[in-house]
């Protein structure tokens, strides 16, 4: 299970990539394994406002449907069309061209307070949940 | 070791659909000669040319019908332990009575005068769902759990109105049915989730900081969605009522308590059952079905309309319209009645000495299972003694052996079991909820236990061959990521196999 160094985490398993004052986000290899095979996501559209913690798209997979949390409180810059047609992306590159969405963050050092690749393995080898 | 009920695959193989039966010229049935003048349709109406119809003999259709039947799984041909349904036998004695000519042919526009016999029933019904529960009055309009859910939220919103709020929230705990937050949202309210402790229970700490004046009521399963008994249920309506919210039950797990504990006596305001599984009532294929739903008496006056009324104590039974404050109709005329006299046949059959003894057996089946099978599959939370229905996990058997709780459920129906759910409630990790019901004899219990110590030995052994399950069916395991993503939703017209399907 990889959790790449250069990433900040959420417990709710969501990854943030900070590129040049944007943030890429994804779900964690952990999540996607969880979850099984990833069969549709539904996103925010470009331009929509996003709260960190609160949901800002689904991702459904042949189990259940699961609330994909924002890390960070900004505006939608791009959304992945790619995984309309091939949502089996999240599956396959979690960390790469699964990616979700691109926000432009209100405040970027809201990400300090998210967990470093290092916290978020331990949190993950813990048991994964909070409480 | 006794085997379930294997699905069979019989009849000629081969055969898809019924079109691929067709033969140009035969046919299942010859009529007589016209003997009238033919209508003429307009041209603009008629076909350029016949439909695409199968040309089968009476015998063909028979067959291939029959063979189709003869692979389903049911109550009726084995046991059927799919946690969180209720999937109880449906005794045969409410389908005589439910085929009696004075309930099958009666029309709802009938006078009341001459439908005595059925607004009795209805009354009668309405009066032991009301001593069940714990209610004041109810109402049998409803023709499903989650419309019931549905009515219960319109209820709630129709006696705050009345109090001049607009209150936006609804509570309901993270394991809750996928039915209750879908039901919050089409009710106008937002759905908050409450967490639980690691107790499986409601968290009352979270509970307590959740709680405000914007809170419109809270919506709760007992025993809840884990199996488990809401130990601190009265602190919990207190805490909502200390708001002036309503509680509501969710009737989905009733059978564990049914004759034992009353949701009106917990403190609860609303309760909905769901006929199919609390009073054994078919399933059906999504229908038809009955989610009455009873309430306390000063949410009386909100009930739908009509109402069944009874003038004075020996007088004629009646269809009460006059209610200004109801919330309306939720279905036409009075519900499913067809379902509702088999539930109440089933009330009666066991009468009030009878129903206890349901809830003890079918809390008994489920804890002998559970301990039968714990140290392959142990409970998700063993802390707390589980009621009706259990909730095991398979992940030690994952992380020993590769093998999920999907591959183990896929492994039943080799052995001839349907298998128990899977992956929920979401919050347990590869979640199997068993819940085999009180009619199950121990004699199946066992053979059933044996079945998933079976499957636990196989993954160790040869976890591969598990993955590739079912091996018996007529058809394999079925690719449900790429069924969902690449959606096929109609068969093709014509002759095409199951080979050259595409995706359109």
């Amino acid at each position: 299970m990889e959790f790449p160094d250069d990433l900040r985490y959420t417990k709710e398993h969501e990854w943030a990539r900070r590129e040049n004052g944007r943030v890429r986000v994804g779900i964690t290899d952990y999540a996607q394994d969880a979850l099984g095979d990833v069969v549709y996501v539904d996103l925010p559209e470009v331009g929509a406002r996003v709260r960190a913690n609160e949901p800002l798209g689904e991702v459904e997979s042949t189990k259940s449907v699961s609330d994909v949390y924002s890390p960070i409180t900004g505006t939608i810059l791009e959304r992945n069309a790619a995984l309309e047609d091939r949502p089996e992306l999240v599956n396959a590159q979690p960390y790469g061209d699964g990616w979700l969405v691109v926000i432009q963050p209100d405040d970027p050092s809201e990400l300090d307070g998210l967990l470093d690749a290092g916290g978020y393995r331990a949190f993950v080898e813990a048991g994964g949940q909070e409480g | 070791m006794r085997q379930g009920a294997p699905v069979r695959s019989q009849g000629p193989p081969g055969h898809g659909t019924i079109a691929d039966l067709s033969f140009p010229g035969r046919r299942a049935s010859s009529l007589p000669a016209l003997d009238v003048a033919p209508a003429s349709v307009p041209e603009g109406f008629r076909r350029r040319e016949p439909p695409a119809l199968p040309e089968v003999a009476e015998r063909d259709l028979v067959r291939h019908y029959t063979a189709l039947s003869q692979q389903n799984y049911g109550v009726d041909t084995g046991v059927y332990p799919l946690g969180s349904c209720s999937m109880k036998y449906n005794p045969k004695v409410a389908e005589q009575i439910a085929a009696l000519p004075g309930f099958q042919r009666v029309h709802p526009l009938q006078p009341e005068a001459t439908v005595q016999g059925t607004l009795e029933l209805l009354w009668r019904l309405e009066r032991a769902i009301c001593a069940i529960t714990g209610m004041a009055r109810a109402t049998l309009q409803p023709p499903a759990g989650a419309c019931g859910e549905l009515t219960g939220l319109l209820l709630m919103r129709a006696h705050h109105a009345e109090r001049g709020e607009q209150r936006r929230k609804v509570l309901i705990p993270e394991a809750a049915h996928g039915t209750n937050p879908a039901s919050v949202r089409l009710g106008g309210y937002e759905a908050v989730t409450v967490p639980a402790d690691d107790r499986g229970l409601v968290d009352v700490r979270a509970l307590e900081r959740l709680v405000d004046d914007d809170v419109a009521g809270l919506m709760l399963t007992n025993p809840n969605t884990l199996g488990l008994f809401e130990e601190d249920i009265e602190r919990i309506c207190a805490i909502v009522h200390g708001v002036g919210g309503l509680v509501y039950y969710d009737g989905a797990n009733l059978n564990a308590i049914l004759g034992k504990a009353r949701p009106g006596d917990m403190g609860f305001d609303i309760v909905h059952v769901n006929t199919h599984k609390t009073f054994a009532t078919p399933h059906g294929g999504g229908g038809p079905g009955a989610g009455p739903v009873g309430v306390v008496e000063a949410l009386v006056p909100y009930l739908p309309v009509p109402r069944v009324e009874r003038v004075e104590p020996d007088g004629p039974y009646v269809l009460a319209h006059d209610a200004p404050r109801s919330i309306g109709r939720m279905h036409g005329f009075h519900g499913n009645v067809g379902v509702l006299v088999r539930a109440w046949t089933y009330l009666a059959a066991h009468g009030a000495d009878g129903l206890p003894e349901v809830a003890e057996r079918a809390v008994l089946n489920a804890n002998y299972l559970a301990a039968r099978i714990s140290a392959a599959f142990p409970l998700a939370y063993p802390a707390t003694r589980p009621m009706h229905e259990f909730v095991a996990t398979a992940r030690g058997l994952k992380a020993a052996t590769g093998v999920r709780a999907a591959d183990v459920a896929k492994r039943l129906i080799d052995l001839g079991y349907h298998p128990s759910t899977v992956y929920f409630p979401l919050v347990v990790e590869e979640a199997l909820m068993v819940e085999p019901t009180e009619t199950e004899t121990r004699e199946t219990l066992d053979a059933l236990a044996e079945a998933f110590l079976q499957v636990a030995e196989e993954a160790r052994r040869d976890p591969e061959r598990l993955h590739e399950a079912p091996l018996t069916t007529p058809v394999r395991r079925l690719d449900e990521a790429r069924a969902a993503r690449q959606l096929v939703l109609r068969w093709p017209a014509g002759k095409a196999r199951r080979s050259e399907v595409k995706v359109t």
